[in-house]
């Protein structure tokens, strides 16, 4: 086990140079560029000699590359051109993540809390009006795009009806203090709740519209496992034994149909972070999926490679921690 | 923040239907007293504004971008302003001012019992130190991504070899700041009431390291200054930065000079998406935001919100650059351009209400601009008599276009090149469309001449002709390349006399010729149209009055209970 995680963890070290030189080389291949952002509509050759000159971008490309590392293997990514200009990108992604993480982890949760039970108990009861409704509410989850199921949520809800903010991590009447970036944590830890709970509201209808994928697919995957585990051999002989019904459905039923489940709650979990873009351009969330967004829109090269290069290297390791709970759960994977 | 929802925002029936359809209306009605009472809370008169964007920086001298003035103009002031409304020079910090006969000493007598943010006081030793500041930058102080406005205004620093428009500051008592210049300048006075140019309390920024501004990675990082202690004499004080809440807070400088401002705190809500800007508003999060789509304006004024539209102080015009292609070095061949597009049909169809054909390339508010010039009224058969006088029946151009931007002069690219390039087709010319991200490619290429016919313009920072025509023409080496044309280095050189006159009548006679000349003998581009960028605000607000310059304040603003 102690052998697998470090060769897991050696693999974060690979994917990160590989991603670093072709996010280097890519970028720089682009047209525009932190030059055009910093100089704006007047710029003249003579200007844009000299801050070429200044920032280095004169240099061959492996000597700028070697620098960016240089820098980088202190945490230094530079300074942002055009997410937030003049911060360093570092601090953009670190003030940002939380927002990404605090938005998926609701999403995920809803999408877990009601696609788990929804999914078992219509693989238990196939056929019935619950099993009927939810496969038709998970296809439209899924067919329906998450950035038109968000606009519609906002409209509704907060146009319409005021009654959820319409976009934003909080009101900004708050003077809320902010000790981990997580609003809602951060308000908590500080028994702040009014504060919290404003967080709160702001969550809800994006990481509802975030959760339907996620939500849909946990789902299904959730009822055809229990179908197939309903099938299985060992449920028919625990029957046959006559183990209680609370028995058959924790021991054995529900534990052995949550393996592929486990697996796709984590696959969703990378899914998220993307499908955050979205929904944070339309409920204007200050994370890195805008970041990204408003990123490649202005050019900013600084924020771009932080963001690309750590939403890499967190994908990978909830990939590893996902492989980890399979092993921890699947005794066979273990031995391994 | 206004709190209330603006008189005819109502539920539509679809939104009621649902409302009352299931179980979610339920919840939500239930915390909509949550959210109510939430901002009700507040406590004290707060207006939010939507912004754009976020501000580079709070120190106007390094920021050439309107998202930082926004803010820092509520908190600075310079020796002089702009009267609100227009773009007319009105004292500011200097009660009143006069030069010398020769244009080169510009004495000003300075407001008494003025502080700054940090309850040190304004004088005349403030003001010259702040100049002295801006003539000594070194390193990246001296380049144009950091001091644009300077180095547009005064041209150089103290360790160039060539000399400054700056000469120095004098302070022959506490109240009287006498700025000398090497020349005399068209830009004086008014260049002074550019937000760059406001005047920063030397304390604050010796305290806090102002100028400390350094290079690293492929930007710049500001000083602890220019981040968190932006100290000005206006009538709002900053308060507060939430980078990760994207709001920027002022507050109400209660020992103001003049009358103080009439709310409490003054947010910036930095919201990039336009789309998501209006929904805020509608939502009631937001008070107001800036260039609304023209296609949104009649239904928010419908909805109860006041749509203000400023008097237009832009130009859009058809760019023709003289680098690539020789046939647009001839006069014939850009007349015939001239004829072919339809301005009144491209003001009509894609420009907002209150826009204007253009004919100069700065709107007639501005000094120096003459009654009769050479028109070139739309006419495809004149212009291709002319391209075929001119021996270019065939002729073909590359016709660029912004994408992934809107500016308050162009509001609708790819809306503008369908228009023209359909009159450039339909007077004979063939179009080769190059379209190219704004900040991918664009600018850059445009601005070193490679764009043979473009879209561009500019929004005027003042109320003179050099700040349009002398930004345009004044080089010979750039968006325009009229460095191979015969008139190139001509037009250049009567730009800059027509600048350095110190006799304003004469200044204004010169400038009348040169847009004269610019229309029947060089005709270096095409005018096209003025476009009154508007500012969308609740019912609730009053008070705010427009600028042309886009500069609005927002200390006579207030909420209506």
């Amino acid at each position: 086990m102690l052998r697998y995680t470090v060769r897991r963890l050696g693999q974060l070290v690979i994917v990160a140079v590989v991603l670093s030189i072709l996010l280097f080389g890519w970028l720089r291949a682009l047209p525009g560029g932190p030059v055009s952002a910093l100089l704006g509509e007047r710029a003249t050759e003579e200007s844009r000699a000299q801050l070429v000159e200044q920032l280095g971008l004169n240099q061959p490309l492996y000597v700028q590359y070697w620098k960016f590392v240089q820098r980088a293997v202190t945490g230094d990514f530079g300074v942002s051109t055009g997410v937030q200009p003049g911060t360093p990108a570092m601090e953009v992604f670190l003030q940002r993540m939380p927002a990404t993480l605090e938005l998926s982890v609701l999403a995920l949760l809803l999408a877990v809390a009601v696609g788990v039970p929804l999914g078992y108990f219509a693989g238990r009861r196939q056929g019935g009006w619950l099993d009927n409704l939810s496969i038709t509410w998970s296809l439209i989850g899924v067919a329906v795009p998450v950035f038109f199921l968000a606009f519609l949520l906002k409209y509704v809800f907060a146009i319409e009806l005021g009654a959820l903010p319409a976009s934003g991590r909080q009101e900004v009447s708050i003077n809320a203090t902010h000790a981990t970036g997580f609003y809602t944590l951060d308000g908590m830890l500080t028994g702040e709740w009014d504060a919290a709970w404003d967080a709160f509201l702001h969550l809800l209808l994006p990481a509802v519209a975030l959760s339907t994928i996620p939500f849909a697919v946990i789902f299904r995957i959730t009822r055809a496992s229990v179908l197939d585990v309903l099938e299985e051999d060992f449920v028919r002989t625990a029957r046959s034994k006559g183990l209680s019904a609370r028995v058959l459905r924790g021991r054995h039923i529900l534990r052995n149909a949550m393996l592929p489940v486990v697996t796709t709650i984590g696959l969703q979990t990378g899914a998220l972070l993307s499908g955050a873009v979205l929904t944070e351009q339309v409920f204007n969330i200050t994370g890195i999926g805008q970041a990204l967004s408003l990123g490649f829109q202005r050019q900013d090269y600084a924020v771009l490679q932080v963001v690309i290069l750590a939403t890499a290297m967190v994908y990978v390791l909830v990939n590893l921690v996902v492989d980890l709970t399979y092993a921890a759960i699947d005794p066979r994977l273990r031995e391994r | 923040m206004g709190v209330g929802r603006p008189p005819g925002l109502r539920a539509s029936r679809t939104g009621r239907r649902i409302a009352t359809a299931g179980l979610a209306a339920l919840l939500a009605t239930s915390l909509a007293a949550c959210v109510q009472s939430q901002r009700e809370g507040d406590g004290g008169r707060s207006m939010v504004f939507g912004a754009a964007g976020a501000p580079a920086l709070f120190d106007p001298f390094y920021a050439s971008d309107g998202e930082t003035f926004r803010v820092t103009r509520q908190m600075m002031e310079g020796l002089v302003g702009f009267e609100p409304g227009t773009a007319e020079v009105e004292p500011a910090l200097a009660e009143d001012w006069e030069s010398a006969e020769d244009g080169t000493e510009w004495t000003f007598h300075l407001r008494e019992g003025v502080e700054f943010h940090d309850g040190t006081e304004f004088n005349a030793d403030a003001v010259c130190a702040n100049f002295e500041r801006w003539y000594n930058q070194t390193g990246p102080g001296q380049n144009a991504a950091l001091s644009y406005y300077w180095i547009e205004t005064f041209g150089g620093f103290a360790s160039d070899d060539e000399p400054s428009l700056y000469s120095s500051c004098e302070t022959p008592d506490q109240s009287t700041a006498v700025l000398k210049l090497t020349r005399p300048s068209s830009k004086f006075p008014d260049a002074l009431g550019l937000d760059s140019f406001s005047i920063q309390s030397p304390t604050a920024m010796e305290k806090y390291g102002a100028d400390e501004v350094t290079a690293r990675g492929s930007s710049f990082e500001y000083s602890e200054y220019a981040k968190q202690h932006p100290t000005g004499t206006g009538p709002f004080e900053f308060d507060s930065y939430d980078e990760s809440n994207q709001s920027i807070v002022l507050r109400r400088n209660e020992d103001y000079w003049g009358e103080e401002a009439k709310l409490d705190r003054l947010v910036f809500k930095i919201i990039p998406d336009e789309s998501v800007r209006k929904q805020e508003l509608l939502s009631g999060g937001i008070d107001g935001y800036d260039f609304p789509n023209p296609a949104d304006m009649s239904g928010l004024r419908d909805q109860g919100f006041n749509v203000q539209v400023r008097d237009p102080f832009n130009i859009l015009y058809l760019g023709i650059s003289q680098r690539s292609n020789p046939a647009l070095r001839d006069l014939r061949v850009r007349k015939a351009l001239a004829h072919a597009v339809d301005k009144e049909n491209l003001v009509e169809a894609n420009m907002p209400d209150g826009a204007e054909p253009a004919e100069l390339f700065y709107p007639d508010t501005v000094d120096g601009y003459p009654e009769n010039v050479t028109k070139y009224p739309h006419d495809p058969q004149r212009a291709k008599q002319l391209l075929r006088e001119a021996g270019h029946q065939d002729l073909t151009i590359e016709f660029w276009w912004p994408t992934q931007v809107t500016r308050p002069y162009m509001p609708d690219p790819r809306g503008i090149f369908n228009a023209l390039s359909g009159d450039l087709e339909e007077a004979g010319i063939n179009v080769e469309p190059v379209s190219k991200p704004w900040n991918g490619g664009y600018i850059s290429d445009v601005n070193q001449g490679e764009a043979e016919v473009f879209l561009l313009g500019w929004t005027g920072d003042y109320n003179s002709p050099d700040n349009f025509v002398g930004t345009f023409f004044g080089s010979t080496q750039n968006q325009f390349y009229t460095e191979p044309a015969s008139w190139g280095g001509e037009l250049a050189d009567r730009l800059e006399a027509a600048d350095g006159e110190a006799d304003p009548a004469a200044r204004e006679e010169m400038y009348t010729d040169i847009n004269r000349s610019l229309k029947s003998e060089y005709l270096p581009a095409v005018p096209l149209a003025h476009s009154p960028p508007a500012i969308v605000t609740s019912s609730e607000v009053e008070g705010l009055v427009t600028s042309p310059l886009t500069a609005e304040r927002f200390a006579p603003v207030s909420l209506r209970q």
